[in-house]
């Protein structure tokens, strides 16, 4: 049976997507899951997958071209299956046509005729790429109209010139082009994308605290100073035999909501971080965005690499809801069956190694988040207790912080607050 | 009722060619000038200048002819021909503004013009409409320095505007005023064999100029023996019949002739600002926003009645956006940070951008290039080796903050790194093209060079 391959929706606010590459050509046989091209998205370059098996028949949209959700891009079926009925309907759409609307010209579908699966690209329509006319189509996909300075500058400070609308003659990208990317404090935050805001949980509700001069300063500074996210790191040991009693109990009572030590410090973590918007924050560019709610982002290893599902709401949750909701979305992370709704809209986020055996590592923040926790593994270890020295089991948590929203001393007290609430989880039922 | 889309008032070089780009554009113009086209700039100002400094160039050159071995008979100098050339080149340019008016049916309302709403504009007792905006390009005239005593009189205190009309050249002149026109002056007076005094109360002569470069330009005028002042005051002013007496920092001197080279301002009397709500800014300039539209929409102004750098090439420049913006179009506005300044005195000087002082003073990391004409082989065969090329670049891109010359025909090489300046070129770029030699322009890619600590030739 044919399956149609369409223009989903990568990301939640998505609403039409680039087809960038396809990385399966005409003929080719697909497997339920592969990937079949690239999609860039409002926010990201994406993989779209197959989501049935057979051959990868035809492909409606060209390389370059922009298709609403929804848009059939091509179709899935056995090599001598007829698909007529499926493509007839479609327009091909090429890299000229505009963003929204489809292309009227090209009106007459390929012929259905062909039906061996010989790769053969002409047939799907004529593909024309001509230049856009409107002034800010300063890229061609491959060249883009820039100044030599404004290429030394993009060089230096690792910006995409293709990403850059140009203000000069034929939208040429200049030296002031680069500056507002670099500087969104006058600009429009929409336009930056490195600060973008993320789109919000509805109902979660935030505050946006306006830059002061000194913060505005301190953030510009910083910046240079390192890399696009100025970090600085806050380690703390945190005793954790209590925390390691209560797990003890809980399997003696039978584990019934099979509650890990790392729950445990995620349910701490979220209930911190409530009392600590000051860290619960996104930083925007021109402004900071504190949260009211917490949706921790938990990292999870996967085969191809790393992805962080979003337990909304954590501080609010039961211990034993935490547990089943991280249980669950790990799996199928693991599986890549996460739906983009269920990994973006952290508000703060946490990674474990400690199962690793790792005792302690600094972890990446993720933009536009203020912060990440590391959480490394528990050793018992001798420790001065009062007057005696007494053998305790201990964590490691370091905390990166994106030093143009967390300063030193904020850092501190949110994780004196952690500290409280690990090695006293008793708290946590409060 | 005459009816046009557009009324300019002002016929001078930012009228003018807002008059010429609208009328390309399809609009039909009216531009109101009561005496010729052209403005201050053909019939007052750069053209006939230009005219008696090309004179005073030959008048230096001729002295120099016997190296080259031509043998002239003795030598006169003579002021009332040369101002005559000038006069006939300067009507010549006004004729020539007239067939361009002929050539893109632009009409010539003569007299002076009143705007009595944002669309009508009185001549005497003819109105005429403007159906889309009205331009008012009404330029600037010289003020004189009354508060300093020098009330212009025409006869021993005198404007440019007089000074381009002298028959002869008096023997001893003050000029009260070493900008741009106070030089220019200073250097055709003193080629023909006037004694002058060049005074600003600025710390140094050319003062928006770099300091090295109005250094060398202090250094070639006292060697061709112009008495220069700086940081002066002049006092005790006493105006004669034939002389004026005064003093500088307490020192008596009496001249001939004192022409007043500074002060100038706009041109907005008997406009019907105040009742239409066209409102001045505090220096007494049309107020204009960044649209160059004034504060009563569909109402502009250009050039110099809209404000500084009062040149013919900015308001040109003006004329042209304003007449794309009238006829809907979106232009790229003027980059007031990247008009050439030009003085043509002997040796030129020419700039663009940045002053060491300002980058300097803005603690930018900069680096400097330089280089001599006096080792420049095409300078040498010309037997022009004074000056030099001066670059600054910001220390870590390359990019031309500002660039300087001091030198012959330095306002025709500013452009290479003008263009170069414009389109973001850095130093490495400009150097990257490979310049003919022999030529003067040479001199620019060494100074690039120079600037990456790679000169060749110095």
């Amino acid at each position: 049976m044919a399956t149609k391959v369409v223009m989903e929706a990568l990301s939640p606010t998505m609403e039409e997507g680039r087809l960038v590459r396809w990385l399966k050509p005409e003929g080719a046989s697909v497997a339920n899951g592969e990937t079949l091209a690239e999609v860039e998205t409002d926010k990201a370059i994406m993989e779209l997958v197959a989501r049935g098996d057979g051959v990868l028949r035809r492909q409606l949209v060209a390389e370059g071209a922009t298709a609403p959700v929804g848009t059939l891009l091509g179709v899935i079926a056995a090599a001598n299956e007829d698909i007529a009925a499926l493509v007839g309907g479609a327009t091909p759409v090429s890299a000229s046509a505009a963003p929204t609307a489809q292309s009227p010209a090209p009106a007459v579908a390929p012929a259905p005729a062909a039906v061996a699966p010989v790769s053969t690209p002409a047939t799907v329509a004529p593909v024309t790429t001509t230049a856009p006319e409107h002034e800010t189509a300063a890229s061609d996909g491959g060249r883009v109209r820039s100044s030599p300075l404004a290429r030394r500058l993009a060089a230096e400070r690792g910006l995409d010139l293709h990403a850059i609308a140009g203000s000069g003659p034929n939208g040429r990208v200049v030296k002031r082009d680069l500056d507002a990317t670099a500087a969104p404090a006058a600009a429009a935050v929409t336009s930056v994308p490195v600060a973008a805001a993320v789109p919000v949980r509805a109902g979660t509700e935030y505050t946006d605290i306006a830059l002061t001069q000194i913060r505005r300063t301190i953030a510009r500074r910083l910046a240079e100073s390192i890399g696009p996210v100025p970090t600085f790191y806050l380690t703390a040991e945190l005793d954790v035999e209590r925390v390691s009693e209560m797990r003890k109990a809980m399997a003696e009572l039978g584990d019934d909501y099979k509650v890990s030590v790392n729950d445990i410090v995620l349910k701490a973590t979220a209930t911190a971080l409530a009392q600590h918007p000051e860290v619960n924050a996104h930083w925007l560019g021109d402004r900071i965005r504190q949260f009211a709610r917490v949706h921790l982002g938990v990292a999870v290893a996967i085969d191809e690499g790393l992805i962080t599902p979003v337990v909304f709401d954590a501080d609010t949750k039961r211990l034993r809801d935490i547990a089943r909701e991280v249980r669950e979305l790990a799996t199928r992370a693991k599986a890549r069956r996460l739906k983009a709704e269920e990994y973006t809209g952290s508000t703060f986020s946490v990674s474990n190694l400690g199962m690793f055996g790792i005792d302690q590592f600094t972890a990446i923040i993720n933009p536009p988040e203020a912060g990440i926790l590391a959480i490394g593994a528990i050793e018992a270890k001798p420790v001065v207790v009062g007057e005696s020295v007494v053998v305790r089991r201990r964590m490691r948590v370091t905390m990166s912080c994106d030093h143009r929203v967390i300063d030193g001393a904020t850092g501190a007290k949110f994780l004196a607050t952690l500290r409280r609430l690990i090695e006293n989880p008793l708290l946590l039922v409060y | 009722m005459a009816s046009y889309d557009v009324v300019i008032l002002g016929g001078g070089p930012a009228g003018y060619v807002c008059a010429i780009r609208c009328a390309q554009l399809g609009l039909s113009v009216g531009v109101i000038e009561r005496e010729g086209l052209g403005g201050t700039c053909v019939l007052w100002g750069c053209i006939p200048a230009k005219s008696l400094l090309e004179s005073a160039y030959l008048a230096s050159r001729v002295r120099h002819a016997a190296e080259h071995g031509i043998t002239t008979g003795e030598l006169g100098f003579d002021y009332g021909p040369a101002m005559k050339r000038s006069r006939a080149v300067s009507a010549q340019n006004s004729k020539g503004v007239e067939f361009l008016f002929k050539k893109n049916k632009i009409t010539w309302i003569k007299g002076t013009g009143t705007l009595t709403s944002p669309k009508t504009v009185k001549v005497g007792d003819e109105t005429h409409e403007a159906k889309k905006a009205v331009v008012i390009a009404t330029g600037s005239r010289v003020r004189g320095l009354p508060r300093a005593g020098l009330d212009l009189n025409k006869t021993t205190v005198l404007s440019s505007d007089e000074v381009l009309i002298l028959d002869k050249a008096p023997k001893t002149m003050a000029i009260v005023g070493a900008g741009a026109v106070g030089c220019e002056f200073a250097d055709v007076f003193n080629a023909f064999g006037t004694q002058v005094t060049l005074i600003d109360i600025a710390p140094s002569i050319l003062p928006l100029e770099d300091g090295e470069v109005a250094a060398e330009l202090t250094r070639s005028f006292k060697k061709r023996k112009i008495d220069v002042h700086t940081n002066a005051k002049i006092g005790d002013v006493k105006i004669e019949k034939d002389s004026v007496s005064f003093t500088i920092d307490k020192k008596p001197m009496t001249v001939d002739r004192v022409l007043v080279a500074a002060g100038r301002a706009a041109n907005v009397e008997g406009l019907g600002f105040e009742a239409l709500g066209v409102r001045l800014d505090d220096r007494g300039f049309v107020k204009v926003d960044e649209k160059l539209q004034t504060t009563v929409p569909g109402v502009y102004a250009i050039g110099d009645v809209a404000g500084p750098p009062m040149l013919a090439h900015k308001g040109q420049r003006e004329g042209v956006v304003v007449a794309e913006r009238i006829a809907g179009q979106n232009p790229h506005p003027v980059n007031y940070g990247n008009i050439p300044n030009a003085t043509y005195c002997h040796p030129e000087v020419a700039s663009i951008g940045m002053t060491e002082e300002v980058c300097k003073a803005q603690q930018i990391d900069y680096r400097v290039g330089k280089f001599p004409f006096s080792a420049s082989g095409r300078a040498r065969t010309a037997g022009e080796t004074e000056g030099f090329v001066k670059v600054i670049r910001e220390a870590k891109y390359g990019e031309i903050l500002g660039a300087h010359i001091i030198g012959s025909h330095a306002t025709e090489l500013i452009h290479e790194l003008g263009v170069a300046r414009e389109n973001e070129f850095t130093v490495e770029e400009v150097d990257l093209f490979v310049h003919a030699h022999p030529t003067l322009a040479e001199a620019i890619a060494e100074a690039c060079l120079d600037s990456l600590g790679r000169g060749i030739h110095a």
